[in-house]
């Protein structure tokens, strides 16, 4: 079987010929595009460690099956900085201590961005902590990461606020 | 995982004639393609259904009625601002449901098609003793089989509503009301639903009447921990009240049977009464009457029998003005007017 699909991941368009449907997102990126800045935790949808943007939700790209992809918007960690300057959520999480063997945070740092996008939490401990959910932490950086996800949205939308000015 | 054709119809027509025995559709695939890596399900093929046209709108309809198409995601229908005002305890379910990653992929009719799971079910071998996990087996509804619960949270509401399945098939469309979609366990070994062979969801219909609850209604889910896990108990409890009386009432049950759980009973004693909470606990004595308890479970039918009253008391308190922060935990507040902060 031969598939080919076109993806733009972090804004470069990428055609690519699948020999195998049973390729997951996860491992097309780590495997085959040389972006292992996604990890592979658990491989079944519970630690959130692969979690990356397609067409702008987060998703664990362990149950993705690449295939289904034709066309998509992919971001992973590799894209979110611009040049040498960090995203917003990037920065907060170096300040706010938001991780310790840093294993989960390429993860941790796409659900947050992700959340913040969707706008369910906003700065609210107990939303961003429920929001959070599908992301584990085994070292247990928990009240850094609830902190930096609360300091990232706060710049965004002073930011937001500021370019509408 | 075990190598399968893969095709991407862009008709439901063109869908239909691509399935054949040992196809599965394949929607968000939370839930298959983890099935698949473990070698617990083995398609031949996978019949990628997200590219069919028209399937991922919700819509009200001439008569009333709310038409969610089956590729909504989780995610956009409790988001949508229309769906959770009229059929609130729908959207918390969904949101006490999987994680953020998880629901922005998932669909509703994957949600409700969520085989039934025991402690085993991700393994290829029949466990030697299958009573060890008695947390997910079933205390009601079983007809004296070991058999798992459903795991579905969304459902519960959905039952509770008078939900309807809208599918199609070799054999034309046809509705199912999703009471009767999970069959008794044993009725047709290897099928766990009334779908035919190559039968197909293309929405859920929720009756203008469901929306007439929206005032009072919730669900609550207790689980092992605060997020992220299935519920031990789950209860969707709601009242349409007039002149301080109940009206008239729905009550379902989840996590206690291979089925989403409605107690038809129970929400005829509630009809006509006025709210009171020792009515509520004789109400959940009735819902959890007929239970047996299997493995070792019989603290899940007193966990049950507390959810179901208490869910009923929250509703009689009021839906809240906003979705808690922790949708249909016990840690939410109680009463309508409050907003967890």
């Amino acid at each position: 079987m031969s598939l080919s699909i076109r993806l733009t991941i972090n804004g470069a368009p990428r055609e690519i010929a699948l020999e195998d449907a049973r390729v997951t997102l996860l491992d097309l990126l780590r495997e085959r595009l040389a972006l292992p800045g996604t990890k592979k935790g658990c491989d079944r949808g519970q630690c959130g460690a692969c979690t990356v943007i397609v067409n702008g939700k987060r998703v664990n790209s362990c149950l993705t099956l690449a295939a289904t992809l034709d066309g998509a918007q992919v971001t992973t960690i590799e894209g979110l900085a611009t040049g040498d300057r960090l995203h917003p959520v990037q920065e907060a999480f170096i300040e706010q201590d938001g991780f310790q063997c840093g294993y989960c945070t390429p993860g941790q740092i796409m659900s947050a961005v992700g959340l913040i996008a969707e706008g369910r939490a906003g700065d609210d401990p107990e939303r961003i902590r429920e929001g959070m959910s599908g992301n584990i932490c085994r070292c247990a950086a928990y009240h850094g990461i609830t902190l930096a996800v609360q300091e990232a949205t706060r710049r965004m939308a002073e930011a937001e606020k500021g370019d509408a000015a | 995982m075990k190598p399968f054709d893969f095709v991407q119809p862009r008709t439901v027509d063109e869908a239909l004639a691509a399935w054949e025995p040992g196809a599965a559709w394949l929607g968000g695939g939370t839930n298959l393609v983890d099935l698949m890596k473990t070698g617990a399900v083995q398609p031949a093929k996978l019949i990628d259904i997200t590219r069919l046209p028209g399937l991922d709108t919700i819509e009200t309809r001439a008569d009333g009625a709310t038409r969610i198409g089956a590729l909504v995601s989780n995610a956009d229908l409790a988001d949508d601002p229309g769906f959770a005002r009229s059929f609130p305890m729908v959207a918390e379910a969904l949101l006490s449901g999987a994680s953020g990653q998880l629901r922005n992929v998932a669909t509703v009719a994957g949600n409700i098609m969520q085989s039934p799971r025991d402690a085993f079910y991700r393994e290829l071998d029949p466990p030697s003793d299958p009573l060890s996990g008695g947390a997910s087996l079933a205390v009601l509804g079983t007809g004296g089989r070991v058999a798992a619960v459903n795991p579905s949270d969304f459902a519960v509401p959905l039952v509770a509503l008078d939900a309807v399945v809208e599918v199609r098939g070799p054999g034309g469309a046809r509705e199912i009301a999703l009471a009767d979609l999970h069959l008794p366990p044993g009725d047709a070994p290897g099928n766990s639903t009334a779908l035919r062979p190559g039968e197909l969801i293309l929405a859920l219909r929720l009756p203008a009447a469901a929306a007439g609850f929206a005032a009072h209604s919730r669900y609550l889910k207790v689980r092992d921990r605060t997020s992220f896990a299935f519920a031990t108990a789950s209860a969707a409890a709601s009242l349409r009240i007039e002149g301080g009386r109940i009206a008239e009432a729905r009550l379902a049950l989840g996590a206690v049977a291979p089925r989403p759980w409605r107690v038809v009973e129970a929400e005829a004693l509630l009809a006509g009464r006025a709210i009171d909470a020792g009515l509520f606990a004789e109400v959940a004595e009735v819902a959890l009457s007929g239970a047996v308890a299997v493995g070792g479970n019989g603290w899940k039918i007193e966990l049950a029998r507390r959810t179901a009253a208490r869910a009923l008391a929250m509703a009689a308190a009021g839906t809240p003005a906003r979705m808690p922060a922790l949708p249909a935990s016990p840690f939410a507040p109680q009463a309508g007017d409050l907003i967890h902060a």
